[in-house]
């Protein structure tokens, strides 16, 4: 159905279209030479995995960012947007996914806030409502628009997003990952809006990280890798494992076969989840880890890892699931409690979530084992000069020394100190989200021979990673993660980079 | 840059310092009067000793107002607080047949239990901690002259005249004190891990709760402490003066106390705690004060002077002109190399 659709406006010239778009910020190019075309009432997702430039292709589109070299054309017309609000005004409209409306202020003022209808100079009440109705209904929503802004649901509040940047001559929509907080019925309420858009002869940019849904409703899939364009294809006429080898850059003969990691013998669990989960954020999962094991969890980006690794630790609650370590039942509703329990995690946003940037290196790294014995028994000065030491001598942590602030070291050392701090607890299972992002190579390597150095020591790990070649070297089982869900698990010489990619493609 | 190898040393501490002395060292030129001490009947005199004295309160309020700016908070009820616990002293002193010693803790545990309260508003209940404490800072005189019935008390008390002025080891009692509770401090923030704890969830609340700190009892505790700091203030201020003016008692020293810790390099939005260089902050202020009121600049320009030299430590202190002062410095060297 939707080829015939496709063929069906394909000799129309295109409502948008990008030639050769560029952009680079400080010497590393975030667009390189990235075409892009989006038909009259087409609807075109644009996927990518972390860095492939979406964000960046939007914000030059939309002209937050200016743009290095390119041509936009629009409607025929050279395009040229010096800001959102001016984009809009040309009919290219933008929904980002954290709703930027005003939560506390009434619905009415939300969507006529830019553009008040005046009255001999004054705001007109009455005239504002009654716009704001007629917007509101545009995407089928019959609220009172008098109401507060904030007393209505996420998704309500997506779909008055939507009204607002529709607003009155709204060409081309893009939404920037509408679905990220959505349930599956609020979902379906989306896309049967977005169908509705479709047949008024609205095109879509949809932005998303989950395939499926990107199945049910595009047209067209353009894929960028590394501000790189791949390609544009038909989706009725793509299979997923190509889309996917499309976003992973390697093709399934190019990726290696090799398998990395054993499977451990004996399997002697220390750690098990049953049907652990939480609504609109993961799909209950089965899971266990060895003593001594490594598994790994992969899956692209927004695949449910995170949030997993959030939902073991405390950090979110779970609302279904038992969860048992070392032979005992837990229920882990916050960090403390896991960290009692024998865990200890390394988040993936090392700035926001792991370091403390104004305290010294020695002061963050024995922050956990010190709030593990809380604040009456202090950590001796000389035993923890002593333990710091020895961390920065085992990791090889290059900082000149003890007390500088953490912030001023490199990333890669940052992610020791942090490892670091855990080690010092002498956790059980250790939870490391994304543990070689954004470090250089030499850390890069360190941490990963770290890792298989604590597994030989029989502490269990649980890593997520969207580097498969680093998975595939370490880990001896493989969770894969999909749509918030946990779809496949592999085993030891199951484990290839091949074998991953076509679990998530199924 | 300065260099300090291997001293642990922050680079800092220099600021409020050398502003404190060059202060004094401008004032003793032109009018060496000013730095002049005496030793006379077992006693020192001098505007300067003037100065240590008269910043005690401010001192001891700062100590607790810097444990809670470390939390990323802040405290504007503890004028207030001064009020009532000074008020709470002198009732207890004139109208009950209680020990001193018993005043003191009782007066104490009023500063605490206050204290207490804006810390459950702020850590459990979720206030943000400028309302909070906006609500007693307010209605707190009031509690004040209700406890007094509306009117001054003043009384007559040996023990309280040796707290407001009396001698040790040829010290003013007061400045033992405030001397004791900064050591206290330090003791308590050092020696056990609150220190750590508070720093830690001030400067990254989000990163403290990943390590499993319980922020919530640290910023409760912050806040006691700067009830009792407060009420402590409140008994030497009224000592001081042997009656409890409950109108002017404690007024804008909430002022006073923040910008002492804001002087000794502390930074609103939470983190690092600078206990001994919050002493000199509330030293800068006392003397600017002292200077002042010695110098016969007209009463109603006191307050702008005060805020210009105030304005003036901080513009050195900022971030921006000591980035300037470094971009200065590599420049010059850059020419010369």
């Amino acid at each position: 159905m939707n080829m015939n659709v496709a063929t069906a406006v394909d000799e129309a010239p295109p409502l948008l279209s990008i030639q050769n778009l560029s952009k680079g910020f400080a010497g590393v190019r975030a667009l390189d030479d990235v075409s892009f075309s989006i038909r009259k009432g087409e609807i075109h997702a644009l996927l990518g995995e972390n860095g492939a430039g979406k964000s960046t292709f939007i914000k030059v589109l939309t002209g937050v960012y200016s743009r290095d070299a390119g041509q936009i054309l629009f409607e025929g017309e050279a395009f040229h947007a010096n800001n959102s609000g001016h984009a809009q005004s040309l009919g290219v409209s933008t929904v980002y996914q954290e709703v930027n409306l005003i939560p506390t202020m009434t619905v009415t003022e939300n969507l006529t806030l830019l553009n008040q209808p005046r009255r001999f100079g004054l705001i007109s009440p009455r005239k504002a409502e009654q716009r704001a109705r007629e917007m509101l209904e545009r995407v089928g929503l019959n609220i009172d628009p008098s109401e507060q802004l904030d007393h209505f649901s996420i998704a309500v509040q997506q779909l008055i997003a939507i009204a607002r940047a529709l607003g009155t001559k709204a060409k081309l929509l893009i939404l920037d990952e509408p679905t990220a907080s959505l349930d599956a019925d609020e979902v379906s309420r989306l896309f049967e809006l977005m169908t509705e858009l479709k047949a008024q002869g609205i095109s879509i940019i949809f932005v998303t990280h989950f395939l499926d849904q990107v199945y049910r409703i595009s047209d067209r899939i353009t894929v960028l890798r590394n501000g790189q364009y791949v390609d544009t294809y038909n989706t009725a006429e793509l299979p997923q494992s190509e889309l996917i080898r499309a976003m992973v850059g390697k093709s399934l003969d190019e990726l290696s076969k090799d398998t990395g990691a054993e499977s451990r013998a004996v399997q002697d669990t220390l750690f098990a989840i049953d049907q652990y989960g939480k609504q609109r954020c993961l799909e209950p999962v089965d899971l266990t880890v060895a003593r001594g094991e490594i598994v790994g969890l992969a899956g692209m980006l927004g695949s449910g890892r995170t949030e997993l690794c959030n939902l073991i630790f405390g950090v979110d609650s779970v609302d279904s699931g038992e969860m048992t370590l070392a032979g005992q039942s837990q229920s882990i509703r916050s960090p403390k409690q896991a960290i009692d329990a024998g865990m200890a995690y390394c988040p993936e946003d090392r700035k926001v979530d792991g370091i403390v940037a104004e305290l010294s290196v020695r002061e963050n790294m024995i922050l956990a084992l010190q709030a593990k014995r809380g604040w009456l028994r202090p950590i001796p000065m000389a035993e923890q000069k002593a333990m710091v030491e020895e961390m920065i001598d085992r990791l090889s942590i290059k900082t000149p020394n003890m007390n500088k602030p953490i912030g001023e070291l490199s990333g890669g050392n940052q992610q020791k100190v942090i490892l670091a701090r855990w080690l010092l607890t002498h956790p059980q299972l250790l939870l490391l989200d994304e543990p070689t992002r954004g470090i250089d190579v030499g850390a890069h390597h360190d941490i990963i021979e770290i890792m298989n150095e604590l597994c030989e020591q029989g502490m269990s790990l649980l890593v997520a990673s969207s580097e498969l070649e680093e998975l595939v070297v370490f880990a001896h089982r493989v969770a894969i993660m999909k749509d918030r869900r946990k779809v496949k698990e592999l085993t030891g010489s199951e484990i290839s980079q091949q074998s991953i990619v076509a679990a998530i493609a199924q | 840059m300065m260099n300090l190898k291997g001293l642990s040393i922050n680079p800092k501490i220099w600021g409020p310092i050398l502003s404190l002395v060059a202060i004094i060292v401008i004032m003793g030129i032109i009018d060496p009067g000013f730095v002049r001490i005496e030793f006379k009947d077992g006693r020192f005199y001098g505007s300067l000793i003037d100065v240590l004295v008269r910043a005690t309160p401010t001192a001891i309020i700062a100590l607790g107002m810097a444990v809670v700016i470390g939390t990323r908070g802040i405290d504007l009820s503890v004028g207030s607080v001064v009020a009532i616990c000074g008020a709470v002293a002198a009732m207890l002193i004139t109208e009950t047949d209680l020990s001193f010693a018993s005043v003191m803790v009782l007066s104490l545990a009023a500063g605490g239990v206050i204290g207490m309260l804006n810390g459950i508003m702020v850590s459990y209940i979720g206030i943000q901690p400028i309302i909070a404490t906006l609500i007693l800072m307010v209605s707190g005189r009031g509690i004040a002259q209700l406890i007094t019935g509306g009117r001054s008390v003043s009384f007559d008390s040996v023990a309280m005249d040796i707290i407001g002025s009396g001698m040790f080891l040829a010290i003013p009692v007061r400045i033992w004190i405030a001397a004791g509770l900064l050591l206290l401090t330090i003791l308590v923030m050092r020696k056990t891990a609150i220190g750590l704890f508070i720093e830690s969830v001030g400067a990254n609340a989000r990163a403290s709760r990943y390590v499993g700190i319980e922020a919530r009892l640290f910023k409760m505790f912050a806040y006691v402490f700067s009830g009792i700091c407060a009420a402590l203030a409140g008994v030497i201020l009224i000592a001081d003066v042997g009656i409890a003016e409950i109108n002017r008692l404690g007024l804008w020293l909430e002022l006073d106390a923040i910008l002492a810790v804001v002087l000794a390099g502390g930074s609103l939005n939470g983190g690092r705690i600078y206990l001994g260089l919050t002493i000199i902050g509330a030293l800068i202020i006392q003397t600017l004060t002292t200077i002042i009121f010695s110098s016969g600049v007209p009463v109603e320009y006191n307050l702008i002077v005060k805020a210009s030299i105030i304005l003036a430590v901080l513009l050195v202190q900022s971030p921006t002109t000591q980035a300037a002062i470094k971009d200065l410095n590599m420049k010059r060297k850059g020419v010369r190399t």
